[in-house]
């Protein structure tokens, strides 16, 4: 630590910081191009430049480090001078196309020049134009506007590793390019349009397609990979456009791969957005009640051994989770979701995950791969390996087929075997291995897919043994998996003990199954189920919508609230970003309406609901979601009653405002959940982590536990709505209770049955709040109904779309786009309507 | 003016062969291995008692920038000498080269052993064709008589050289873009710190040295630090290679003491100004990034480091730019600048795009579509670089243009009006 | 301008020359070599560097082809476009300049051609101005290929031209008969 002085003010910061950095922890702004906190240090553009005591220049802040008595001035005239001349420079030979530039909203030097630079342009020159380069199909280029910043070329050689992109010539006539203008060829690569400051590097298939203020941004996870990339999807009405990478320093950092940036092109095509049904030998549009009838009776009808359950790749763990109750529930014992054929019986989790995490990547001092092509397999894990080769020039090895990984490695052959000479000491790399003090393996899927997977597998374990792989505290063990569902629909018994896909399809060439429920699964052959009614639940026209007979729509990563597992084990939450389309619905709720109908006994009013007994049910899944109910509770238990007063109208607002203030002991507890469950502190969470806390652990938590302490609920959902349901009061009896004695689910659950009958309606779809209904507007933006802007044509108990009619702007409320767009047309003319 | 036994390059005009047989005739590479046997400390303390600063252009402390090295005999050190001379009105390390090319190399065996390095590069300007292969073969020939290479001149010490060619850019006499050329890159300077000396070459502490610098080693451990000292001024000692080009009748390369005044510098060996010294209008007197000087300057100051800060010049490569009063200066200082927005290495912003628009603004006042206005922009404008940028590049490119109007501006403004009404 | 791709590679001498520049680096600072390696390329490939030779010598390195690239583009006296057999260079910073090196200019114009890089019909010449060539006591001064011509006139520059046409023998340096950079 050094001591330093910024503006005079003291700080004593770390001694290997940069007094851009240091800066930064001062909260001291500095403005800045070229520094990136993830590349190499280049400090051309000169845009950070501070005044140092004792220095007669102005220093590049990035690339100068502390030292003990610095005193740094950041607000001098001579800084804004020196700032205000960079950004004159930068701007002579930028165009002045902002209006048409995909950057405008979201460009650094645009926001600059509005905060440093110069009023107005004392340039008389002509202005410098550069010729367009050719980068390939994702990035789009424009290079009259580039400020030579080198942000992209230093990408492409250290992070991604491959060295295409370059700076030719010299002086004002330098130009960033790639050889001949050669398509880039990372599957990192269009990273460099995040990391271009300005609008030289934009997104080819975004261009023109929106502007940033226009967006809604919903932060989520990505299922392109088993890494589970956290990313921000950007919609505007209901189309995605685009997806950036969101920072998480443990998983992904600051990048994603290009496949995970540009895979959102496919929720707009070949989409299933209405439940079909065959009917001779043709697929007939049909609706979600016959839909869901035909299917309730093919369970029902068909002997539970002659059903199977596939799981595909991108379910999301409620779903695998409801699914697995429901084969249980039938006793159904054919459920699959390795869809390659993994015959392995997992007994522990730790036997499938990438159990030193990713980050354990920056600790490993060895790493062998076994059959896995990692880069393409998990680009974002191997641009870590590759971080770590270029710090530290770990030995890295690869047992597979021999391929670029953008760093340097043994290439020890292309054959198990070489695991044997290894445990024989026969090959040389075991000495690495040996000497290694946190050795890791990373096992790809190849090699647990093979027939002799099994002995190969024991043979991992003796190898683990041998090289102290696995140690008291740290564990190199690492199972590569390849799809976001994978870690999840294991957890949850998503697959048979001692049977593989192998084994269902011997069955069902031999005729036993009658049903297949396959839940997004499309890497299985369905030639093999001859003869067998299929019925699909999933997204896109894919191989098993071909092979259906009913076919169920259901909603992508984007369209819900989820959760994914990651190959780390690592329990992330997807937001829903927007809507699927036509009637596409969400997973969980196709099965828990099957649930329904076929009268199991159970069933979730809402995805909190599924959570909750999901987490009852597997409760090492939710260790940290237990241990801060628990800190809550205790935080409960030494409060008085009159001490804690609960508006339900805003808790985040009372929260934030009030408790925090009055109650320092409140805000301990965000400090310690976010401790807990991000391992970070709560100042320093992203507003999605944030929102993951407030949403999931706060409110319905903070009222349940209110409630079972006996504190008073100051305004209740029916006073705040001013609305008079009597079937909220009709169901309230039937419990033998008034209304006001409801808790808060119980009365979310009345709601909720009320609509019953009418199954696909809206209200089981229908956000509920303690603040009111959500309604969405023309715009798709949600947002809660005021009570007046409520009223209900109809008060009879089968409602109907048009009975959440709302005046003026508001249109309703609806989970399907197809609902939302019919009833759209009605609202345009209500009086009308209301007329005739 | 300085005597003929007292001149270090008494070949500098390379009336005699460059030959190792020639250059010993004169001196060179005698008994060098005893002064290596003295040691390395002796060698530095040596250089600091005769006070010789860098040759290059910087004026820094020989002595003293040698000591930075580090000692610990496991340290891969590299000397490497700049031969890239590109400096406008500079052509003093070519003679040395092409004619003198023994002291340069012993000069890099003393200095190596100096600085506990084994490895030495020398980098020439790619333009230098000739010159290198007189040095190659130089070279060639001191590894022949076993002066350099295994147990150099017998002295028990192990020294490597090598000779590498530049391809044309200026800005590769800068220290750390020589080096980034030297490791086949662009010749972009490094951000310092970390300075050479911790992280230079292949990341290994290196020093950079001038080629006269290294060249007159030999000489000042021969005949001892305070000898070379005993010339010029504290601080500003030792005999100087003195380039003198532009308007005077002879132009030549001279060696003579520092400290000695312009004019009798340029009166006695260059012949004169064209036309007298009172046909004399301004001096650029340090190669082309120092501010020029006017005549009245001219007349009293003295050649060296400090005399030429305190008239707000600088000694630079010791390069004398002479320019009469038929010179339009404005268009000679415009030429300057059209040099330094063609070697910017384009790395940094205000030097890439500022060198550029400075050229262009001077064309414009050359061509007389200027106002005073126009002037206060452009001074504006250097103002924004000198000092912002990674190398002192920008403040080359910027610093003649001020000093032009330092001391010029009056009657270029009467001009600028003259133009304007004969319009 | 027919480039077929991959078409170069050193001549024997050439690759022996190579190895020696090679051996200069430390060995796993070869890249170090790619200056020497594209100029000796450009030699062999009459004065200039296109496409193959790039390649070429990006794949002799095992370095990207677009860092060697870029190198060719910074410095200035590699080619990427032909060059005639007698590349002249004429220095015009401020010393030549001072010393007339606009009549060398003018010279070179009237017997090469009126735009700089440009090859002369038959291919003999191209001439372009440079930055200073570091003579400039010697003042003007032009390049030709790697010989250096000083004290050039007007009238001297044209013999020196004429004779390379005529194929005549050359005085190398100074053209008013002084020895290097000595006063006379
Ligand atoms: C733009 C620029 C060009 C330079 N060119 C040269 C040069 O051609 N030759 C040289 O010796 N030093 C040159 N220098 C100075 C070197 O950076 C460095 O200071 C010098 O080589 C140190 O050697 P010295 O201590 O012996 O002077 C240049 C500096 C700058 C900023
Ligand atoms: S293209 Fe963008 S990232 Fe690359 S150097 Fe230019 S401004 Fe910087
Ligand atoms: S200015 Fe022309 S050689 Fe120096």
């Amino acid at each position: 630590m050094v001591k330093i002085k910024i503006n005079n003010s003291e700080y004593e910061v770390r001694d290997d910081l940069t007094i851009l950095q240091a800066c930064e922890h001062a909260e001291k702004e500095v403005p800045r191009f070229c520094y990136h906190d993830r590349l190499s240090i280049a400090g051309n553009c000169r845009m950070c430049l501070v005044d140092v005591e004792g220095s007669p220049k102005p220093v590049a802040s990035c690339a100068m480090p502390v030292s003990e008595g610095m005193s740094i001035h950041t607000n001098t005239p001579s800084v804004k001078k020196a700032r205000e001349g960079v950004m004159e420079f930068l701007l002579i030979n930028h165009p002045l196309d902002c209006p048409v530039c995909d950057q405008g909203g979201e460009c650094d030097l645009q926001d600059q020049t509005i905060a440093y630079g110069p009023a107005n342009s004392r340039f008389d020159e002509n202005k410098r134009a550069v010729n367009e380069k050719h980068m390939g199909p994702l990035i789009k280029t424009y290079m009259t506007r580039c400020i030579h910043c080198t942000r992209c070329i230093r990408f492409a050689d250290e992070v991604a590793g491959v060295n295409e992109l370059g700076a030719i010539n010299r002086g004002e006539d330098t130009e960033i390019t790639t050889y001949l203008e050669k398509t880039i060829d990372s599957e990192l690569s269009a990273n460099i349009i995040d990391l271009c400051p300005v609008g030289a590097l934009t997104s080819k298939p975004y261009q023109f397609e929106a502007r940033p203020w226009e967006l809604k941004k919903t932060e989520t996870i990505d299922v392109m990979d088993a890494v589970g990339s956290n990313i921000r999807v950007d919609t505007y009405g209901w189309k995605v456009k685009r997806v950036l990478p969101v920072l998480n320093e443990d998983i992904n950092e600051e990048w994603i791969s290009d496949k995970t940036r540009y895979a959102c092109d496919g929720l707009l095509n070949q989409r299933i957005d209405t439940p079909l049904i065959k009917q001779n030998g043709k697929l007939i549009e049909s609706d979600w009640n016959t839909a869901l009838f035909e299917l309730k009776r093919l369970l029902k009808e068909t002997n539970s051994d002659e059903i199977a359950f596939l799981i595909g790749d991108f379910v999301d763990l409620e779903t695998a989770y409801l699914s697995k109750k429901l084969s249980d529930s039938l006793n159904i014992k054919s459920i699959e979701c390795r869809q390659e054929g993994c015959k392995i019986p997992f007994n522990h989790r730790s036997q499938y995950l990438f159990n030193s995490k990713i980050s354990g990547i920056d600790e490993t001092d060895c790493i062998l791969i076994i059959g896995s092509n990692i880069r393409e397999e998990a680009s974002i894990i191997n641009s870590r390996i590759r971080k770590r080769t270029l710090s530290q020039n770990i030995p890295v090895a690869l047992i597979g087929e021999e391929i670029d990984l953008t760093y340097k490695y043994e290439h020890l052959g292309n054959d198990v075997n070489i695991l044997t000479d290894l445990l024989n000491e026969k090959n040389n790399f075991f000495k690495k291995l040996s000497a290694a003090n946190k050795p890791m393996i990373i096992i790809g899927q190849s090699l647990l897919n093979r027939n002799d997977s099994m002995q190969i597998y024991s043979l991992l374990e003796t190898f683990t043994d041998k090289f102290s792989i696995i140690q008291d505290d740290w564990n190199g063990f690492n199972v590569l998996q390849l799809t976001a569902s994978r870690a999840g629909t294991l957890d949850v018994g998503c697959f048979q003990k001692n049977r593989s896909l192998e084994d269902i399809y011997k069955d069902a060439r031999n005729g036993k199954y009658k049903l297949v429920l396959s839940i997004g699964a499309d890497e299985i052959n369905y030639k093999e189920f001859k003869n067998c009614q299929i019925a699909y639940v999933g997204t896109h026209g894919d191989r098993g919508a071909n092979a259906a007979s009913i076919i169920m729509p259901s909603a992508a990563y984007t369209e819900k609230d989820a959760i994914y597992i990651n190959t780390e084990g690592r329990l992330q939450f997807a937001n829903k970003a927007n809507f699927p389309p036509g009637d596409g619905k969400e997973d969980w709720k196709i099965i828990n309406q099957v649930s329904e109908l076929l009268e199991l006994g159970w069933s979730f009013i809402d995805l909190l609901d599924v959570r909750t007994s999901l987490f009852n049910d597997f409760p090492h899944l939710s260790e940290d979601f237990n241990e801060q109910v628990n800190i809550f509770t205790k935080l409960l238990e030494n409060k008085s009653k009159d001490e804690i007063e609960i508006d339900s109208k805003d808790i985040r607002t009372i929260k934030e405002k009030k408790y925090d203030t009055q109650h320092g002991n409140i805000k301990n507890f965000e400090e310690n959940s976010s401790q807990k469950v991000f391992n970070s502190k709560w100042q320093n969470l992203n507003d999605r982590q944030r929102e993951y806390l407030r949403k999931y652990n706060y409110p319905e938590t903070w009222l349940e536990f209110t409630e079972n302490f006996g504190f008073k609920v100051v305004n209740d959902i029916k006073k705040k709505n001013n609305i008079i349901l009597p079937y909220e009061e009709q169901y309230a009896q039937s419990l033998g209770k008034t209304w006001d004695d409801l808790t808060y689910n119980q009365k979310k659950w009345a709601y909720t049955k009320r609509n019953k009958n009418n199954l696909i309606g809206l209200a089981d779809d229908a956000n509920f709040t303690p603040e009111g209904i959500v309604v969405i507007n023309d715009n798709q933006e949600a947002y809660y109904a005021k009570p007046k802007e409520i009223y209900f044509e109809n008060k009879n108990l089968s409602l109907s779309i048009s009975d959440f009619y709302i005046n003026d702007s508001i249109s309703r409320h609806s989970s399907t786009m197809a609902e939302c767009s019919r009833a759209r047309i009605q609202i345009r003319n209500p009086l009308k309507e209301k007329a005739s | 003016m300085l005597k003929e036994k007292d001149k270090i390059f008494n070949n500098l005009y390379g009336d005699k062969s460059y030959s190792l047989t020639d250059a010993k005739n004169r001196g060179d590479w005698d008994q060098t291995s005893d002064l290596i046997k003295k040691g390395s400390d002796w060698i530095i303390e040596e250089m600091k008692k005769s006070e010789l600063r860098g040759r290059g252009g910087a004026g820094f402390p020989t002595g003293l920038k040698w000591s930075f090295m580090p000692k610990d005999p496991n340290s891969n050190n590299y000397l490497v000498v700049n031969a890239d001379e590109s400096e406008p009105g500079t052509c003093k390390d070519r003679d040395m080269i092409r004619n003198e090319p023994h002291k340069l190399i012993e000069g890099c065996l003393l200095s190596s052993f100096a600085m506990n390095a084994h490895n030495c590069y020398i980098y020439i300007r790619g333009e230098y064709f000739n010159e290198a292969v007189v040095l190659q073969k130089a070279i060639d020939e001191a590894y022949d008589a076993g002066l350099v290479g295994k147990n150099a001149c017998g002295s028990g010490w192990d020294f490597d050289i090598y000779l590498h060619r530049g391809a044309g850019a200026y800005i590769c006499g800068e220290e750390t873009a020589l080096l980034e050329s030297l490791e086949g890159k662009k010749g972009q300077p490094r951000l310092k710190p970390p300075f050479p000396a911790n992280k230079g070459l292949y990341g290994s502490p290196t020093t950079v040295n001038n080629v006269e610098t290294i060249a007159v080693v030999p000489a000042i451990l021969r005949r001892g630090g305070d000898w070379f000292s005993s010339f010029g001024r504290t601080k500003n000692t030792g005999t100087k290679v003195f380039c003198i080009s532009g308007h005077v009748n002879k132009p030549c390369n001279v060696e003579e003491e520092m400290s000695i005044p312009l004019k009798e510098l340029i009166e006695k060996h260059a012949g004169g100004v064209v036309g007298g010294w009172n046909n004399l209008k301004a001096i650029i007197p340090g190669g082309s990034s120092v501010p020029l000087i006017p005549k009245s300057t001219c007349d009293t100051v003295l050649m060296d480091f400090d005399s030429l800060i305190d008239v707000k010049s600088g000694l630079g490569t010791a390069a004398v730019i002479v320019m009469d009063k038929s010179t339009d200066l404005v268009k000679a200082i415009a030429n300057l600048s059209h040099f330094y927005k063609h070697e910017s290495c384009g790395q940094c912003t205000p030097c890439r795009e500022g060198a550029g628009w400075m050229w262009r603004m001077m064309e414009k006042i050359a061509r007389g579509e200027a106002s005073s206005h126009d002037i206060d922009k452009l001074l504006d404008v250097t103002k924004q670089i000198e000092g912002h940028t990674i190398c002192a590049l920008g403040d080359a490119a910027a610093w003649p243009i001020q000093g032009l109007f330092r001391h010029f501006r009056d009657e270029i403004e009467d001009q600028l009006i003259k133009k304007v009404r004969a319009a | 301008m027919s480039e077929n791709l991959n078409n170069f590679s050193f001549s024997d001498k050439n690759k022996l020359i190579a190895v020696d520049i090679l051996k200069k680096y430390p060995v796993e600072r070869k890249n170090s070599a790619v200056m020497p390696l594209l100029d000796i390329a450009q030699r062999q490939n009459d004065g200039w560097l296109s496409r193959d030779t790039i390649e070429y010598v990006a794949e002799y390195l095992d370095m990207p082809i677009i860092k060697v690239m870029e190198v060719v583009t910074f410095y200035t006296m590699y080619h990427t476009k032909p060059v005639g057999k007698n590349l002249v260079q004429v220095c015009a910073t401020t010393p030549c300049w001072l010393r007339g090196s606009d009549n060398i200019v003018k010279a070179c114009k009237e017997m090469i051609s009126p735009e700089q890089n440009t090859v002369s019909n038959d291919g003999l010449f191209s001439w372009m101005q440079v930055e200073c060539l570091g003579a400039c006591v010697n003042a003007p001064v032009v390049q030709i290929n790697d010989d250096y011509y000083e004290d050039l006139t007007y009238d001297t520059t044209k013999n020196i031209l004429q004779s390379l046409i005529d194929n005549k023998p050359l005085q190398v340096g100074s053209q008013s008969g002084r020895k290097g950079s000595r006063a006379d």
